[in-house]
């Protein structure tokens, strides 16, 4: 399967759903939003949100900003 | 006698509460210091930690972007003291009333409190915030529940329809953001203060602590301050001064000033030599 995550394309993960790609990342503790194709998935739905070849997928955390 | 300062300087005043003032009071929520700093353009994050502390600060700015997936670990919320400080995420980099709500809806997700800076950038060279666009943004981020905390340019009427679309405080810019050249129209600051009925917090453009006594006087309720510390030569320093120069601009606001007089006074009876 083939993702573009936060901009760049992968073919290298094994998760099948949200949850296991934050798991995958090493971003299961952390807070973080996650976008799939521009729709944020809520944190109970992410279990349960399947990913498809071809989707867009952006996670975001916290910078720095004023 | 030593004449060495000390090496760990005094946190006296950490704000204008310790002269008897009330806290800021944006919603529910109760700051002590009315300085808001942010967190980004420092050189390194124990610069920032070590900043955050000499401001005095009990609220700080954080913006939402796309997680470093080289650095995992590179987690800003390591560096920020949360026993002290409330987070005010922002809506920074929005160009439209959606992303905005986009980012609102990401806040609550990653469970970051009510709070939100809403910003909404109407122009890519001045980054001049687009006023149509900050009150629609404000109107539905406050009906998701958030406490808004409105990024606007200094115009009366649109701060009055801010506060009328929700904001529990109202920021109209000093100057363009980053730009560091202090308060540029003090007259359209005073009036906007003296119409609200929430705080009005200056935000963008102080560039050194005489900017912030000089913006406090004109009796606003806070600044938020980022580059002019952050992009100081000493950071920690210019947080120190920041801090002062705030409540220094606080009280003299509160002490009320005297006449200006075009004519001399004599300080001392010209009489009975």
């Amino acid at each position: 399967m083939i993702l573009t995550l936060n901009g760049e394309q992968r073919d290298d993960l094994a998760a099948a759903t949200v949850a296991d790609l934050l798991e995958e990342l090493g971003l299961g503790t952390r807070p973080v939003a996650v976008m799939v194709n521009g729709e944020v998935v809520r944190r109970a739905e992410q279990a349960g949100h399947r990913l498809s070849d071809g989707d867009s997928v952006e996670v975001i955390s916290l910078i720095g900003g004023g | 006698m030593s004449t060495q300062a000390p090496e760990t300087p005094s946190l006296f005043p950490h704000s204008s509460a310790d002269f008897g003032d009330a806290p800021l009071l944006v919603g529910k929520h109760t700051f002590h210091s009315r300085l808001i700093v942010g967190t980004g353009k420092y050189p390194d994050f124990p610069t920032m930690r070590q900043a955050h502390i000499a401001s005095g600060a009990d609220c700080v700015t954080v913006a939402l972007r796309r997680v470093d997936l080289k650095n995992p670990e590179n987690n800003i919320l390591n560096h920020i003291d949360l026993g002290r400080m409330t987070l005010l995420p922002n809506t920074a980099g929005c160009y439209t009333v959606e992303e905005a709500v986009q980012v609102g809806v990401m806040v609550q997700e990653m469970e970051l409190g009510d709070l939100i800076k809403v910003e909404v950038i109407g122009d890519q060279k001045t980054l001049m915030p687009d006023p149509i666009g900050t009150v629609e943004a404000t109107r539905k981020l406050t009906a998701m529940g958030f406490t808004c905390m409105s990024y606007c340019s200094d115009d009366i009427v649109l701060c009055k329809r801010l506060e009328e679309a929700g904001a529990a405080a109202v920021m109209p810019l000093g100057s363009p953001i980053g730009s560091g050249r202090g308060v540029l129209n003090p007259t359209n600051i005073r009036l906007i203060k003296d119409a609200a009925s929430v705080p009005i917090i200056v935000d963008a453009g102080v560039g050194c602590a005489s900017d912030c006594a000089s913006a406090m006087e004109l009796g606003v309720d806070g600044l938020l301050v980022n580059t002019a510390i952050a992009s100081a030569k000493d950071p920690v320093k210019m947080a120190h001064a920041i801090r002062m120069a705030t409540v220094a601009g606080r009280l003299s606001f509160q002490a009320g000033r005297m006449d200006k007089r075009l004519y001399a006074s004599a300080s001392t009876p010209l009489k009975d030599f």
